[in-house]
């Protein structure tokens, strides 16, 4: 507990049990908020929300064998999306280790290949040292999950904690962060050079806290930017020099500027098979600038002409400094611009608007936008409610974006949000969720109604799994299975049946008002949205395509 | 000035490095001494795809270190991309992917082989040229011990087998780096 307090830890979530029945005695009397979920899950993707809401690291705890195997979902997640979260696993007493003895689990051999390091206690005075490696490996470099699995025994020792005076030192484990100047010289030159240059910007400007350095490198020229779904909000929606998202949802103009590019600054991204399309025609014109904190996502999928190993917060001002220095011309992007203006007034986003009183899932994200001012913070789902909150609502900010991007976690939303709610108490924390993903861990509704955490739920309720039945629909020749989700739960009463406030909308008339009613309740709320159910999620570059087939909105007209 | 001008970096000169090596890669590990490490690194390889050819692992000087040596194939895995994923694990302390030239590589094998009375002149004849030695006759066979590089003990192997291969262990390679002037 002294470690913890001793990192900073001012919020953690999670569920006792036997063998962590110490540690949640020490809960007791601890200077940190212990929020208590309902299901290890939630926990796990509480904190998620959290760490990826304020930046810092979110804590979870379990107890042995079910609470800790309930956690691996989150830890998988965590890993994938690059999440700084440190959990604290209860394990069976050592001299049961290896014994198959109750509610005994190999979470450590479990996890590993979901986490970025873990730690198997077998001995008390390593807790402390522990803790703060766990704390320092999770939070530098790439940020991901760290593990600490804890017997019961352990915990009950009574150890004296000595507050730490150096700094975490790892021999295996020394992040670069700099980045090479000759490098970065040669990439600004390179830069420099470029007539259709395009930024494709990723999770990993979010994570380094570096949305500033960015706009501050754009503003160097008239550079061109995309984003991946998890670097949303990094650079501002709002901007002109924004092209909307790219990859498999992405915009039309924002896949053909990588198509056609000569010269592609890939900073923190990692070309995902959702941004390449069919890889091998993947940008084929295109010169590749890598930068990135992790030596490993350099060349992995997409050979780089220019690597730049270092934190982005640290690279992306240097880049300026050079780039600035360097006489250089923007009249030569001029063409290219216009090659972008055009296929953005020629290919937006586009939906065929709704008639009678019909609620299009696209005007429902883009009314929450407008009640909102596009100043919530979103917390989503998996299914299309994410990509069309993701294109639709218009991020302009950094960590107001909060989904799962890399494993596409049904049931995230919901448990990320408190986890948002808890780091950011003053702000406005929503959650776009769907009725297949929002069912997954709906009992996290009574974590905000009994922890008083008031996120505000809006479902877009199309009565399917609505993603799948899109690819049933488009790839199996509309065989629909197993995608309907009928007609239960009543989500209004769901809602008041845990103490919160339910409301339904279905009439496009009545979305505006009671989105606000939603809001202004006290406490949480949930609104049933009852949207168009066979609506399909456009543009998509179908899998195994190159992106400069995508397929666009049915009815487009330019 | 105009873009394109010779202090600045053209774009068609820049080139990506080629990725496979097309040739046997030895990698040299030294890894904390901890429980679990030899599962991190081979959960690893087989995460990724990576085909380990062999494997090695013994203590070092330093008892709070081991090495891991393993051999794979650079003309079907990338080594840079399979020594950085190595790098990310926190209790590798130091990978080293062996210079061919410059590196002493040797692996032990042992061969039972059948080895009737009037064969057993023949058999050690071919272990004295390989400089092999006889550590176990019994009535029926004869147990060889090779050593040398990996290259070698396939070699004797293909001379044995003719005459009745019953059991072969091998170790899987070591190497160290050559001394320097
Ligand atoms: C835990 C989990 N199970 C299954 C899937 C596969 N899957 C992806 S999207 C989706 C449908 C989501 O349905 P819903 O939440 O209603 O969202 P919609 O697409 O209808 O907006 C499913 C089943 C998944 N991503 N996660
Ligand atoms: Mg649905």
């Amino acid at each position: 507990m002294e470690s913890l307090k001793a990192e900073g830890v001012t919020n953690v979530f999670g569920i006792p049990g036997g063998a962590n029945l110490p540690m949640y005695d020490a809960v007791v009397d601890a200077d940190f908020r212990h929020v208590q979920t309902r299901h290890e899950q939630g926990a796990g993707h509480a904190a998620e929300g959290y760490a990826k809401a304020s930046g810092r690291v979110g804590v979870a705890f379990a107890t042995s064998g079910p609470g800790a195997t309930n956690l691996i979902t989150a830890i998988a997640d965590a890993m994938l999306d690059s999440v700084p979260t440190v959990f604290i696993t209860g394990q069976v007493k050592t001299e049961l280790i290896g014994t198959d003895g109750f509610q005994e689990a190999d979470i450590l051999g479990a996890t590993l290949p979901f986490v970025k390091h873990s730690f198997q206690v077998t001995d008390a005075r390593q807790i402390p040292e522990y803790v703060h490696e766990a704390f320092h490996v999770a939070s530098t470099g790439r940020p991901g999950p760290v593990l600490l699995d804890v017997p019961s025994d352990l915990f009950r020792a009574d150890i004296e904690y000595e507050a730490r005076t150096e700094p975490v030192e790892l021999p295996g484990y020394k992040p670069s962060t700099e980045g090479n100047i000759k490098q970065i010289r040669i990439a600004a030159k390179a830069l420099a050079n470029a007539r259709r240059p395009v930024f494709y910007t990723g999770g990993g400007v979010v994570n380094a806290n570096a949305s500033e350095e960015l706009r501050e490198l754009v503003a160097s020229d008239q550079f061109p930017v995309t984003s991946t779904l998890m670097g949303l909000g990094a650079f501002p929606a709002s901007s002109d020099r924004w092209l909307g998202m790219l990859g498999m949802h992405g915009t039309f103009t924002a896949n053909m500027a990588m198509d056609r590019a000569d010269l592609i600054v890939a900073i923190g991204a990692r070309f995902d098979d959702r941004i390449t399309g069919k890889l091998d025609e993947f940008a084929p014109h295109a010169k590749i600038i890598h930068i990135d904190i992790d030596p490993a996502e350099i060349s992995k999928n997409v050979g780089a002409h220019i690597p730049i190993v270092g934190d982005v917060k640290q690279v992306l001002p240097k880049l300026t400094r050079e780039y600035r220095a360097l006489q250089t011309d923007s009249g030569r992007m001029e063409a290219w611009w216009s090659q972008l203006r055009t296929w953005m007034q020629e290919h937006p986003l586009f939906y065929e608007p709704g008639a009678g009183g019909e609620v299009k899932p696209q005007l429902m994200v883009e009314t929450l936008r407008k009640v909102t001012g596009g100043e919530a913070i979103v917390a989503s789902d998996v299914g299309q409610h994410q990509m069309w909150a993701a294109q639709y609502y218009g991020f302009d900010k950094p960590r107001r974006w909060i989904n799962s991007g890399g494993l596409g976690t049904m049931g995230f939303g919901l448990p990320a949000a408190i986890g948002a709610k808890v780091a950011c108490p003053e702000e406005l924390v929503t959650c776009i969720s769907g009725d297949g993903s929002l069912i997954m861990n709906v009992q996290e509704f009574a974590t905000c109604v009994d922890e008083n955490v008031p996120v505000k739920v809006f479902l877009m309720n199309n009565g399917y799994m609505g993603m799948v039945r899109q690819w049933q629909q488009l790839f199996w020749d509309r065989r629909y299975s197993a995608v309907q989700m009928g007609s239960s739960p009543d989500w209004v009463k769901l809602a008041e049946a845990f103490g919160a406030t339910g409301l339904r909308v279905e009439d496009a008339a009545d979305l505006e008002d009671t989105m606000r009613a939603a809001i202004e309740a006290d406490g949480p709320a949930l609104v049933d949205i009852r949207v168009t159910q066979e609506e399909n999620v456009y543009p998509m570059i179908a899998p195994g395509t190159p992106a400069r087939e995508m397929v666009e909105a049915p009815g487009l007209v330019r | 000035m105009e873009a394109g001008t010779p202090d600045l970096v053209k774009l068609e000169d820049l080139r990506v490095p080629g990725q496979l090596s097309g040739r046997k890669h030895i990698l040299s590990i030294l890894v904390e001494n901890k429980p679990g490490v030899l599962a991190r690194v081979a959960g690893l390889f087989s995460r990724r795809g990576f085909n380990i050819d062999t494997l090695a692992v013994g203590p070092t000087d330093d008892p709070s270190i081991s090495r891991i040596t393993l051999t794979l194939d650079g003309a079907v895995h990338p080594i840079d991309q399979v020594t950085k994923q190595l790098h990310k694990l926190v209790n590798v302390l130091k990978i080293r992917d062996m210079e061919p030239e410059d590196t002493v590589a040797r692996e032990m094998a042992l061969f039972k082989v059948s080895a009737a009375v009037e064969n057993r002149a023949e058999i050690i004849q071919f272990a004295d040229i390989f400089r092999a030695k006889i550590v176990d006759v019994a009535r029926r066979t004869m147990t060889i011990e090779v050593t040398g590089s990996a290259d070698k003990i396939e070699a004797f192997e293909r001379m044995i087998r003719p005459h009745g291969l019953v059991e072969m262990v091998r170790t899987g390679e070591i190497a160290i780096a050559r001394g320097h002037e």
